[in-house]
């Protein structure tokens, strides 16, 4: 901490911090939502045992969503903060609406409404009625992937091995979670169904193997990506500096 | 005020959490069913029938409230 | 048939026609013009809830409620403020299989139904009368098509109107929500209570349910009055009623009407009696309560006689089972139509039923484990009262009345498996084959047991 608050000055704004926090945040949101989701496949395959009963599954599963929501919005905030980037909080909510990478961003917004969607069907979940809550709690398959693809999409750590292990990490935890439940004989889901979720978990996984190389990890994903031309140099120099290279 | 245990057979599926909550009052049949002990609720045990009904993922579980015969 | 008609006998029957149907002109002919209860509509109206009160009529479709109390329950229910009065739903869902005097009467006696639903529709004000009629009572529809023709043109202004729905050939179908939710356009499956029919039914309104031969009851009751239909039948509950007697061993199986109270064997005489002994009586249906026929002489047809035995009047049928049957085969035949007929909405009975059916099959075959007799009585006590409507009840019933009444043939399969008796064919009515085959049930799944995942 001490050796960064000299580079910190030298940067000459509070811009590093808030990058360094928009960054972490946004991460630690991505493993709490993907926790999130593997509890919630435990949760509806009353997976219990007797240390973890079914309603601490049931809570941790809740509680765990709640902190990834809090965290959302601490990444949001400190994004929207930060001097360096153009990103509006209008833009953090409504999509692609953003100068800033976007498509990419514009991603975020989306996991972001389907987050406070989520959240706020399950708060009011007695209101609604259950078959509502359930058909609007199936959006949590679709927050998932977006919110990976914005970090992929978005992240300035994307070329970092730390972020593609967690990456890879959170990946083969989701497509664990769902093929377990498309496999497991319990649940009254159609075969159609259960092939289509099989079909999508390996389609994605295929399709990123097939895209990252190409995309994020390979030349000059921050201009292609929709980094205002301002900002690229500027975004070079900031990423090594900062140790975000191999 | 008396308060008595429900549940909704349609909306119950089986999930279990009541009887975990509630143990003095719920216990699972051999295929995950609540068996509900018919005995009004004492008072000390309304907060956690009242838990036992808000963590149940279908709200099948009810605690009816009547007057006092 | 060989006796006389005991004295104030038929009621509902008179005039019953060989075939066909009574027309309107014949049944004002026979029973005189219906009564309007004065000028005024709502002492009216007070006038008829107090003479079905008086009556003592109870309602004909299994349950037994007093109808003048449902009748008062429906005429007191909260009106919406949004207007749409209350509902009158006539059950002849008629689902149960050995049952069929309510399609009798609607197929021969229509006016006398529709009588009876003009008055109740005018007793609670209403202005909508259903017809429930089950999709296989074919003669009954078309007959009731007639009859509302006829009366159509006789129809005075501000008249209730009437409509007719088929109801699928299932067995729940018939139970009061089931019917108004399949009425309002969903499944014929219960719905979880309150709010009762009486409170929230037909499209949200006011709905008396009443069975088809209650109205028809109504229908002499506002003609003859409290005191004549109290002239038959016991203090506890007067009057007559249809009954439907079975058995592949009688000789003139059909509708009977009965005086409430009088002794099934005078009415096994009027049917031309069995050929052959009787073994057990099945009272209430399929799912009823087995009465050892040599009880018989004791057994007189009403709610007071019939309950030592575990068994009420209800819908009025009775199934005679004679001695060269084996009961542990037919019993193996109900369980499991009774399983099939769940509608498969709430764990206990879907689980506890196909368990039950399960658990007489293996006995039948000799192949059950030890004390089964004693897993059927907690599988019994287990499903009772645990579903959304009464039928896992049913079952629980059929099977502690049968380990009671057949202890001795269950036992005797138990150790050594099928006798003879078992390739007989059923004497049984057969259930009616539908004309949908997934009418009625309930789409959802329900989870299965004990495949949760759990580690120890």
């Amino acid at each position: 901490m001490s050796a960064l608050v000299p580079t910190l000055a030298a940067a000459g704004s509070s811009s590093k911090l808030d990058w360094y926090l928009t960054r972490s945040t946004g991460t630690v949101a991505l493993i709490l939502l993907t926790g999130s989701l593997a509890l919630g496949v435990a949760d509806v395959q009353r997976l219990s045992t007797p240390r973890w009963p079914r309603f601490v599954v049931d809570s941790l599963h809740r509680n765990v969503s709640l902190l990834a929501l809090v965290f959302l919005v601490l990444h949001i905030l400190t994004a929207v903060l930060d001097s360096f980037a153009p990103i509006s909080l209008t833009a953090a909510v409504v999509p692609f609406v953003s100068s800033y990478r976007p498509l990419w961003l514009g991603l975020g917004a989306v996991a972001f409404d389907l987050m406070l969607a989520l959240i706020l069907t399950s708060m009011l979940r007695q209101r609604i009625g259950h078959t509502a809550w359930r058909v609007t709690h199936w959006l949590a398959y679709a927050c998932w992937p977006i919110a990976l693809l914005h970090s992929l999409g978005t992240g300035s750590d994307v070329k970092s091995t730390w972020l593609l292990v967690v990456t890879v990490a959170c990946l083969a935890l989701v497509a664990a979670a769902i093929l377990a439940r498309a496999l497991s004989g319990f649940s009254g889901a159609s075969i159609r169904g259960r092939g289509a979720a099989i079909g999508g978990v390996a389609a994605f996984a295929l399709g990123l193997l097939i895209w990252l190389p190409g995309g994020p990890l390979g030349a000059e994903w921050a201009r292609r990506s929709g980094t205002p031309t301002a900002l690229l140099g500027h975004k070079s120099s900031s990423s090594q500096s900062t140790g975000g290279s191999r | 005020m008396r308060h008595r245990l429900r549940v909704n057979p349609i909306a119950c599926e089986a999930h279990g959490m009541c009887a975990e909550l509630l143990p003095e009052r719920i216990s699972l049949d051999e295929w995950g069913y609540p068996v509900l002990d018919a005995k009004p609720l004492s008072a000390e045990l309304v907060a956690h029938a009242e838990r036992a009904a808000q963590a149940c993922p279908t709200f099948a579980l009810l605690v009816e409230r009547r007057r006092d015969q | 048939m060989s006796a006389p008609e005991p004295p104030g006998l038929p009621r509902l029957l008179t005039g019953i026609p060989e075939h066909g149907a009574l027309s309107l002109r014949e049944h004002l002919a026979l029973h005189g013009e219906l009564p309007t209860f004065g000028a005024r509509k709502r002492r009216g109206a007070q006038e008829l809830i107090e003479q079905v009160e008086l009556a003592g009529l109870r309602g004909r479709g299994g349950g037994g409620f007093p109808a003048g109390a449902k009748l008062r329950a429906v005429a007191g229910a909260a009106r919406s403020p949004l207007g749409g009065g209350p509902v009158v739903l006539v059950n002849a869902a008629e689902g149960e299989p050995a049952s069929y005097k309510d399609r009798t009467l609607l197929q021969a006696l229509p006016h006398l139904v529709l009588d009876g639903s003009e008055l109740a529709a005018r007793a609670i004000a209403a202005e909508e009368i259903v017809l429930g009629v089950c999709e296989t009572a074919t003669a009954a529809l078309r007959s009731l098509g007639d009859a509302l023709a006829e009366r159509a043109s006789q129809q005075s202004r501000g008249a209730p109107r009437v409509r007719l729905v088929a109801v699928p050939n299932r067995y729940v179908a018939g139970q009061e929500s089931a019917l108004v939710n399949h009425v309002n356009g969903g499944p014929a499956v219960p719905t979880f209570t309150p709010p009762l029919p009486f409170e929230r039914g037909v499209r949200r309104r006011p709905t008396l349910v009443a069975n088809a031969e209650t109205l028809a009851h109504i229908a002499l009751i506002a003609r003859h009055g409290p005191d004549w239909f109290r002239e038959l039948g016991i203090a506890s509950q007067p009057g007559s009623a249809l009954v439907t007697l079975s058995g592949a061993q009688l000789a003139y199986p059909g509708v009977y009407e009965i005086e409430i109270g009088s002794p099934l064997s005078a009415l096994i005489e009027a049917a031309g009696g069995l050929d052959g002994q009787l073994r057990a009586v099945l009272v209430g249906g399929y799912a009823g309560a087995w009465v050892d026929g040599a009880l018989l002489r004791g057994v007189a047809l009403s709610d007071e006689h019939l309950a030592p035995y575990g068994a009420a009047l209800g819908a009025g049928v009775l199934v005679l089972l004679s001695s060269e049957s084996c009961p542990v085969a037919e019993l193996t035949r109900l369980t499991r139509w009774l399983a099939a007929q769940s509608a498969r909405q709430c764990g206990p009975c879907v689980f506890g039923l196909d368990a039950i059916a399960t658990v007489v099959e293996q006995l039948t075959l000799g192949t059950a484990e030890r004390g089964a007799q004693q897993r059927l009585q907690a599988l019994a006590a287990l499903v009772r009262g645990r579903g959304a409507c009464s039928h896992p009840d049913g079952a629980a019933r059929l099977v502690s009345s049968a380990l009671e009444v057949f202890a001795q043939e269950l036992a005797d399969h138990a150790r050594h498996g099928p006798c003879a008796a078992c390739e007989r064919p059923s004497e049984l009515p057969r259930p009616r084959p539908s004309a949908a085959t997934t009418g009625g049930a309930s789409a959802k799944p329900k989870p299965a047991p004990r495949e949760l995942v759990s580690t120890p």
